[in-house]
């Protein structure tokens, strides 16, 4: 204890003690990390890469892969202008119940995904709020693609608007105000200024709202009703070939979805090496 | 008054507060209310008697039970995790970091499905463990199994930050002060960590709570036994019991509200340590 000079990673420098914290957290992440992701491999190609293919080039495979690109490709645009708009309202302005805005972008984060599916289904459904009237004037929200659209719009909110808060507010005005002293008009201070400054982020917040859009499965599952075909979006595909004993058939699907989640991942990561800075600190959203 | 006239020079006030606040009546509010409604309409006796059932005080408790359970297990390997991951060189550290962020990434569905084939009595873990008369799958500690999955990112994403910023020179000091190692760790860093902690622990409390998909193939379901408080909304829903349905889907988004002022206290807790500490 009479050292002087200590080296910077001074606690727990004893080299077994460090190794011994490195392979626990190591040997934690492989147990309850890696093993589910490689078991979803393994059981896809457990009967050859033969069952393989035909599983997911079944016709009902290929309507759900169709509906789940469909359906994110409605959600994320949605998302995205609700995210840029919010950000710049929270970001820019002074106003009463900004606090409160900010939570609510948040809430739909801590609502269990059953109740994001629930509060539409009492909305929409045919007990609902408007469901007489839909019903008389033959609009179908439940049960039908609009409902699985609005599903993951509630489970997705939050994702844009969380990344370019915080960043937004990080970098100021300063830029945009110049613009505006300069003569831009609005929509140029926008696009020449404000975009480009938080490309990356939006990005980023892009990136994991069409995960989350793609791979729901809580929300989707309660306004689907599970019509083969017309409203099973891949996860619930996954569900139903699961739950008839497919178990090849399931995995197969269930493995496009592990590589979305591992491409997903990888352009993240990616983003976080090349862009950290302009990315701002991320709060870790749940999903 | 000079801040409000600088911000003026900004557009577009109107259009982008009116657009939030309409989509956010659209979206959340609105069908929130309809939640509320539709749950009034059995009543405060109702709502007893629901919560009074045995089924029903069954599925809270494995909900709430497994939740806690599944996130204190996530506060203590996510701190232990997050703190090789910012303290230690290792080959692999990049990877192992990356890998933190897979129950975000991966559809709940698709977890649940691997979970259960990892440890069900014929699967890779599930084998070892019944070799030793112990079953996981479709049992109260799958549940558990599969909400530490889910919850595990939040407390390492959460301490991460803090961690990195920690002030070396503190340790170092206390160090030189004759203080042990295990006494810099509990006197030293680890009170600076636990607001971080607490709210990653929140965080994963929250999600575990309400968590569907990856633990609904794991539970096996049976009522009493294994079904978690989500899956008995879906139940009642399917039996055409709205109100029910919606009056236990009051009682989980009241705990979700909880939930968010509690973790806003604990972000204002963990600002003023941020400013406290320099």
């Amino acid at each position: 204890m009479n050292a002087v000079v200590l080296p910077r990673t001074s606690i727990w420098p004893r080299r077994w003690q460090r190794t011994l914290l490195i392979l626990i957290a190591v040997a934690f992440m492989l147990v309850f990390l890696l093993l589910p992701l490689a078991v979803v491999f393994t059981e896809a190609l457990a009967k050859g890469v033969q069952t393989f293919f035909v599983a997911i080039t079944q016709p009902e495979a290929r309507s759900s892969i169709r509906l789940t690109l469909l359906v994110a490709a409605m959600v994320v645009p949605m998302n995205i202008v609700f995210g840029i708009a919010a950000a710049w309202a929270v970001a820019r302005f002074e106003f009463r119940g900004k606090a409160l805005l900010g939570a609510l972008i948040d809430l739909p984060f801590s609502v269990s995904p059953v109740i994001a599916g629930l509060i539409y289904v009492l909305l929409f459904g045919a007990q609902g709020w408007f469901g007489p009237w839909l019903n008389a004037h033959g609009i179908r929200i439940i049960f039908a693609v609009p409902g699985l659209v609005l599903a993951s719009v509630f489970v997705t909110l939050p994702f844009v608007a969380r990344e370019l808060i915080p960043l937004m507010q990080a970098q100021g005005s300063e830029d945009e105000e110049a613009a505006r002293v300069l003569g831009a008009n609005g929509w140029q201070m926008f696009f020449r200024v404000t975009l480009p400054n938080i490309r990356w982020a939006l990005l980023y917040g892009v990136l994991l709202c069409n995960a989350r859009a793609m791979g729901e499965f809580g929300a989707v599952s309660v306004v689907s009703g599970h019509i083969r075909g017309l409203t099973t979006t891949m996860p619930l595909e996954v569900e139903m070939r699961y739950n008839e004993y497919d178990y090849a058939g399931a995995f197969a699907v269930a493995s496009l979805l592990a590589l979305l989640a591992l491409l997903t991942l990888a352009i993240k990561t990616a983003l976080e090496w090349r862009y950290g800075d302009d990315l701002a600190a991320h709060a870790p959203g749940g999903h | 008054m000079a801040l409000a006239k600088h911000h003026r020079v900004l557009p577009g006030f109107g259009l982008s507060t009116g657009f939030t606040l309409a989509y956010l009546g659209l979206i959340v509010l609105l069908p929130l209310a309809a939640l509320a409604w539709k749950a009034s309409g059995i009543g405060i006796a109702g709502l007893l008697q629901l919560l009074a059932a045995p089924r029903t005080q069954a599925a809270l408790k494995l909900s709430f039970g497994g939740a806690l359970a599944a996130s204190s297990i996530n506060a203590v390997f996510g701190l232990l995790v997050a703190w090789v991951l910012v303290r230690y060189r290792f080959p692999g550290r990049r990877l192992l970091d990356a890998l933190v962020d897979l129950p975000f990434a991966l559809p709940t569905a698709v977890a649940g499905i691997a979970l259960t084939a990892l440890y069900a009595p014929n699967g890779w873990l599930g084998h070892a463990f019944d070799a030793f008369g112990m079953q996981v799958a479709y049992t109260q500690l799958g549940v558990g199994i599969a909400m530490v999955f889910v919850g595990f990112p939040f407390v390492v994403r959460t301490l991460q930050p803090v961690l990195e910023s920690l002030d070396r020179d503190m340790e170092e000091a206390a160090e030189s002060l004759g203080a042990r190692r295990s006494q810099v760790f509990a006197r030293v860093i680890l009170p600076v960590l636990v607001p971080a902690l607490l709210t990653g622990f929140a965080l994963a409390l929250a999600r575990a709570v309400g968590e569907y998909g990856s633990v609904i193939f794991i539970a096996g379901n049976m009522p009493m036994r294994t079904e978690i408080a989500p899956l008995l909304i879906v139940q009642k829903l399917e039996q055409f019991d709205y109100a029910g349905a919606a009056a236990l889907g009051v009682v989980m988004l009241g705990f979700s509200f909880v939930m968010l002022v509690a973790l806003s206290l604990l972000q204002r807790w963990n600002r003023r340590w941020a400013e406290a500490t320099p």
